[in-house]
């Protein structure tokens, strides 16, 4: 069995939304249609998107992180936006565990949408059908593109490589090796939805020195210099051998 | 949630439906046994097409809730797995049934299908409303349902939901039952409005429950478990777009803490104080305008509840959804 996804290293993203531009550009020019947007240079423009970078502030001042967060479908094992779709045009694909949705079955009654915890569905406005990642369905299979072109938009234009893809059931992927060696989470564990997105937690560096280091135990009297050799008869720090 | 009108009425209209058919049907159940006098074919007949009037109306509500109507069709064949998909099946089998009630009784053609080893007989209207019955209940179910499996949004995921919808649907119904006795049937008015104070005040019960339950839920998502950071602090300063987006409009009713409280206030008054009172002054001062205050009012407060009902549902999504700075 193949899950594909996404892992989003949090310690590394920029918040550039290199990510959300590139995905709305490669998604809105597919054979399935734009993702259309409304008023884009009006004064209240609002559109299709199926990646959104946000960002939260992490802490008390002065003591505060900013966290970007980037939000996609993540495409569940166990997703609960598929058995609540009356038509069966939300389906999880069982050769890679993709989550997609057939616009041609759609009625765009939104309760997939309400099934989410994630909010990770949005409505075509315009074509007034459900959409969501498809982690790039019809770009990673292509066979006309270089092997290494096969990936996800958002992956190909992350410039901090933030974003990894692959095969989280594959134990010596990328991703999975990601997740297992540096503590891959994943979201609102609560529900059970076990979505196969992760993310990797902020990382910091700390050199952890214990007091005992920073002073000589051998030293009590702090005094610098090579110590004074002891007399031939005396113990030694092993009490066996003598200087 | 952002509360959808078109759900707002496809759900109070069909329960006034339900509740009507089976307000009838028990008139006619127990003049089956001779508990009540059967009454003339066509007191059921036009009531059976009032209620299926209110079911057409709810229908014809449903579909302004889709983005794609040509496409509803497709949204019966999920029924393995979809509530949704079951509602769709429900709804027109039991609009059939109604018609079929009807028709029986007011083309006269009710054979006696089956006789019982007690010597009840069986006539095709009683096998026609026992399976309108079934479809009715399975018919709240499936709507309740619809809200009560989605296990995230706690307020629903409750069997209050679906209790309510049959309690609350229920009440109006017979509500409007005894209104309508009133008009063609004086005489039934009594059996009837007794049975809508019943279930009204039953349904006021189990709102009050709901609300109750609702008003200590403990939200099992916290913006630590949606971006998976533990602090106790976590404050939202970009949400990746400025002019709001589905998620900003579809899960957010957008009123203040005040508008909701006064919409309880309102939908309590309306669907249980102002019926509960006029039903039972009409016990004793028999009016037809008494009972129709006690209709309509109900339906203006169930109005209103289903509003509170979806406006009071909190979505975990709104986590991703709390502020720009």
């Amino acid at each position: 069995m193949t899950q594909l996804a996404l892992v989003i290293d949090l310690n590394v993203c920029v918040g550039c939304h290199a990510c959300v531009t590139s995905c709305k550009e490669w998604n809105t020019s597919g054979s399935a249609g734009p993702l259309c947007d409304e008023n884009p240079y009006g004064a209240d423009p609002t559109g299709t998107f199926f990646n959104r970078v946000q960002t939260f502030e992490v802490g008390q001042y002065p003591n505060t992180e900013t966290v970007h967060f980037p939000k996609s479908c993540l495409h569940c094992e166990d997703p609960p936006c598929v058995p609540v779709c009356p038509t069966g045009a939300s389906y999880k694909r069982k050769e890679d565990g993709i989550v997609l949705v057939d616009y041609d079955k759609c009625i765009g009654c939104k309760y997939c949408s309400w099934a989410c915890p994630y909010g990770a569905r949005e409505i075509d406005e315009k074509q007034q059908v459900m959409k969501k990642c498809t982690l790039c369905v019809d770009r990673i299979y292509d066979t006309t593109l270089p092997e290494s072109d096969r990936k996800p938009a958002c992956v190909m234009a992350c410039p901090t490589s933030a974003r990894l893809f692959g095969d989280v059931h594959d134990p010596e992927s990328v991703v999975s090796k990601a997740i297992r060696e540096s503590a891959g989470y994943d979201l609102m564990p609560e529900w059970g939805t076990h979505p196969a997105n992760h993310y990797l937690p902020r990382r910091k560096t700390n050199l952890k020195i214990h007091e005992d280091e920073l002073e000589r135990v051998d030293n009590p009297l702090k005094v610098d210099g090579k110590l004074p050799k002891p007399s031939k008869s005396d113990p030694t720090l092993d009490d066996v051998t003598s200087w | 949630m952002h509360p959808a009108l078109s759900v707002i009425f496809l759900t109070t209209l069909i329960g006034v439906g339900q509740g009507l058919f089976l307000a009838l049907f028990t008139q006619q159940s127990y003049a089956l046994f001779d508990l009540l006098p059967h009454q003339d074919a066509r007191f059921y007949a036009w009531g059976s097409l009032l209620a299926l009037v209110f079911t057409m109306a709810g229908l014809i509500a449903s579909f302004f809730h889709l983005g794609r109507p040509e496409r509803a069709w497709r949204s019966a064949t999920q029924w393995r797995t979809s509530w949704l998909s079951r509602e769709v099946i429900v709804l027109p089998a039991f609009m059939g049934i109604l018609f079929l009630y009807g028709a029986a009784h007011l083309s006269g053609y009710d054979p006696v299908l089956l006789i019982l080893p007690s010597g009840l007989s069986i006539n095709a209207t009683i096998m026609l409303g026992g399976m309108g019955t079934i479809l009715a209940f399975a018919l709240f179910v499936s709507t309740g349902m619809i809200y009560a499996c989605l296990r995230f949004l706690q307020e629903w995921h409750s069997p209050l939901t679906v209790i309510n919808f049959i309690l609350l649907g229920s009440a109006s119904g017979f509500t409007l039952a005894t209104l309508y006795a009133a008009v063609f049937s004086p005489s039934q008015t009594g059996f009837f409005g007794g049975w809508a104070l019943i279930i009204t005040l039953m349904g006021l019960l189990g709102r009050s429950a709901s609300l109750w339950r609702n008003a200590r839920i403990r939200p099992k998502s916290t913006p630590q478990t949606a971006i998976g950071i533990k602090h106790p602090r976590i404050v939202q300063t970009a949400q990746g777009a400025m002019g709001g987006s589905f998620n900003t409009r579809e899960f957010f009713h957008g009123k203040s803490a005040s508008f909701l409280t006064v919409i309880k206030v309102i939908f309590l008054l309306l669907a249980f104080a102002v019926p509960l009172l006029s039903l039972t002054v009409n016990l004793t001062y028999p009016s037809v305008l008494l009972l129709a205050i006690a209709f309509v009012a109900q339906y203006a407060g169930l109005l209103a509840e289903r509003w509170y009902f979806f406006a009071e549902a909190r979505h975990p999504q709104n986590l991703y959804y709390q502020g720009v700075s």
